[in-house]
């Protein structure tokens, strides 16, 4: 491709003056747009970041590191911010976000690494073992479950799947063993973490099924000349020459487990809940709360107010974390770099 | 020719020549000698059954979704529906229809399609055919990426913010106290274009890179330009490519709630904001088909879950319509679609 493309200095004398020179300037012009265009996701990137950090700002200062504490319900807390009443003891601004944070800690790992199980035997699947035929109905229904609103899961969740696990799955007398805390309704940890994970599958399935289906034939053919089964050939070489198309795979499944909001607002029961991993298989059954279902929820639109200071230092932490991960993901491609093909 | 077969290989029959490991892989396919399974170990064997489990699992439960969805869906659905505007009742029959978040989302998509498109497909340009300086490029690429990874309800709030400044105030009303409240179609559509804008990006950018280089050569050897270049040989030849990127971000746009209901108010009805009667929609708040589900599911206001049932229907009708579209557009090679918003 030539790097130039023809210059002002380039110019034949017979052509000046033709409307080449015009044709040029306008090639000039069309770059700085489109460049223009380009950097302008740049600013806008840093002008999110700004506007969000100024605007949460004042709930950090004055929280301190206890804003990422557990010290007692954040809903008490927004409820007390909107009513201007603050809490006894403290500041309005008082906020300890924890019972939000374990909430999405629990629903964002479980989900993600119950998927990256499936997701890799269903690529494994769709690249190696399916039939023609079956390949040709699950590559559509891989598509299908990406494009579903997250409303309609949310939808589902609420009506079907909810009084399913509230009907079938909770006894009595584990309703009642936990009556005097909190009320179990089959809107839970399970139900959004099931949902969660079909939602993040997807993406998951088709990352790794493209990386899969690139690994250069040679190399597993090599495998299978050693006389090494087709099985292992799936894990020792292919599975792990995807390798960081896997890890790729799970920090967009993450960042997409981390913002979700509509449909966990819908299944994860509504109340910011410590689930506590020590109650036994009753903790599986203990509703939750993310962030950004917080943030949904609670927050009405205004400016300038606690509970607003509140729900953009709530988005502050997602954002960041959505950075972070980016930035993670990058790092770990480049250390497989080596040894993989993608 | 080499090459090309390669690609193929790839791309579509990779299964088929890991099967025929015994023989040359050559480009014509045999059907493979049937592989035994006996011979494997047992944890090998319980794997491939485990495969197969999934396969099918994924298969069975997408199809309970879809028929769960029609069967709930065609129950509660009228024609009548589609013709009412909700009404403020607690009570089902009284409640109206979803005309107005129906006509909602259709504004949004157009509005968020309207800025995305042009953009989206501006910056995939600059990115690969001009990319100078190279650090720009780099960083504009990441940043689309990090774009891609954004919550859309953090979009949302700030998105609140900027459009709650005075200088914005020609897109959206004001609340009683005289201020902006940059709440609005025009406000929502346009951070609808960001969540759409990697999508686009993505797409245009693999078509574009994707087309021989001798076209551009060619045209270059006539005389042309590189603005005339990409114009009329470039662009027009991924028009496909463009296409599905839109689609795609068309089904992304239609699917969300959270900016929905931060930015645009989820109120039932369109409330113009006074003026000439089309801006006045525009710059007014309003809902559409996503928040009028989750204000009619048990877990909004309305909780009349029929109602939610139906509009939900039509919101999975719609987005099987645009999947469909994609497929129709990237023959075949339907999964890569997915990823390409965010391709690492």
């Amino acid at each position: 491709m030539a790097t130039g493309g023809p210059t002002r200095t380039a110019l034949h004398p017979l052509v000046r003056g033709s409307g080449l020179r015009a044709a040029v300037r306008t090639d000039r012009r069309a770059e700085l747009v489109l460049g223009a265009l380009a950097v302008g996701v740049l600013a806008l990137i840093a002008l999110m970041l700004v506007t969000v950090l100024v605007n949460a700002w004042p709930s950090f200062s004055a929280n301190g590191l206890s804003w990422f504490g557990s010290g007692g319900d954040p809903v008490t807390q927004l409820a007390a911010m909107q009513t201007d009443t603050p809490l006894p003891g403290h500041s309005v601004l008082y906020f300890s976000a924890w019972p939000l944070l374990w909430g999405l800690l629990l629903t964002t790992v479980l989900a993600v690494a119950i998927a990256l199980v499936v997701s890799t035997l269903a690529a494994v699947f769709l690249t190696e073992f399916a039939p023609k035929p079956v390949r040709r109905v699950l590559e559509p229904v891989v598509r299908l479950l990406a494009g579903v609103p997250s409303v309609i899961y949310g939808l589902v969740g609420i009506l079907a799947i909810a009084p399913w696990v509230n009907e079938h799955l909770i006894s009595n007398a584990r309703r009642q063993s936990v009556a005097y805390v909190v009320q179990l309704s089959g809107a839970d940890l399970t139900t959004a973490t099931l949902i969660l994970t079909l939602m993040i599958l997807p993406i998951m399935i088709a990352l790794t099924a493209n990386a899969l289906s690139s690994v250069p034939i040679s190399w597993r053919e090599g495998s299978a000349a050693l006389g090494v089964n087709r099985w292992r050939t799936i894990r020792r070489v292919s599975l792990r020459g995807a390798r960081p198309a896997i890890a790729a795979a799970v920090v967009l499944a993450t960042a997409r487990a981390l913002g979700e909001a509509i449909m966990l607002a819908m299944v994860s029961g509504g109340r910011p809940f410590d689930a506590n991993p020590l109650d036994g298989l009753t903790f599986f059954f203990e509703p939750v709360e993310t962030p950004a279902t917080a943030i949904l929820k609670e927050f009405g639109g205004e400016t300038g107010t606690p509970v607003a200071h509140t729900a953009y230092a709530l988005a502050a932490v997602l954002l960041f974390s959505a950075a972070l991960l980016s930035f993670a993901g990058w790092a770990v491609r480049q250390s497989m770099r080596r040894s993989t093909v993608v | 020719m080499g090459g090309q077969a390669v690609d193929e290989a790839l791309h579509g029959r990779v299964m088929a020549s890991a099967q025929t490991l015994d023989r040359p892989a050559r480009n014509t396919i045999a059907r493979p000698p049937r592989e035994s399974h006996a011979s494997w170990p047992l944890a090998d064997r319980l794997c491939h059954a485990l495969c197969w489990a999934t396969g099918i699992g994924l298969c069975l439960v997408t199809a309970w979704i879809v028929l769960y969805m029609l069967v709930k869906g065609i129950s509660a659905l009228n024609l009548k529906l589609f013709v009412e505007s909700p009404a403020p009742s607690l009570r089902e029959r009284e409640s109206g229809g979803f005309l107005d978040p129906l006509i909602g989302t259709f504004i949004i998509t157009a509005i968020g399609m309207a800025f995305a498109a042009p953009a989206g497909v501006g910056i995939a340009t600059w990115l690969t055919e001009y990319a100078r300086p190279r650090w720009l490029a780099r960083a504009v690429e990441s940043g689309i990426e990090t774009l891609a990874g954004v919550p859309s309800i953090v979009l949302a709030l700030f998105g609140l913010l900027v459009f709650a400044r005075g200088f914005f105030s020609f897109l959206s009303g004001s609340t009683n106290g005289g201020a902006v409240s940059g709440k609005s179609f025009l406000a929502a559509g346009l951070l609808m274009s960001v969540l759409a804008l990697p999508l686009i990006v993505g797409t245009t950018r693999e078509a574009l890179t994707q087309l021989p280089s001798r076209m551009r050569e060619a045209s270059f050897a006539l005389g042309k330009t590189r603005a005339t270049t990409i114009r009329r040989v470039l662009l027009p030849s991924i028009r496909p490519g463009i296409a599905s990127g839109v689609v795609l971000g068309m089904g992304r746009i239609i699917g969300d709630t959270a900016i929905i209901v931060v930015v645009l108010g989820a109120s039932p009805k369109l409330q113009g904001a006074g003026g000439a009667p089309l801006l006045s929609t525009l710059r007014g708040s309003g809902s559409t088909l996503t928040s009028y589900v989750y204000g009619f599911s048990p877990a909004g206001e309305g909780n009349s879950p029929q109602k939610a049932y139906a509009a939900a229907f039509v919101l999975l009708m719609i987005v099987l319509a645009l999947n469909g579209v994609v497929t129709r557009l990237s023959r075949g090679r339907s999964l890569d679609t997915i990823e390409q918003g965010a391709k690492p």
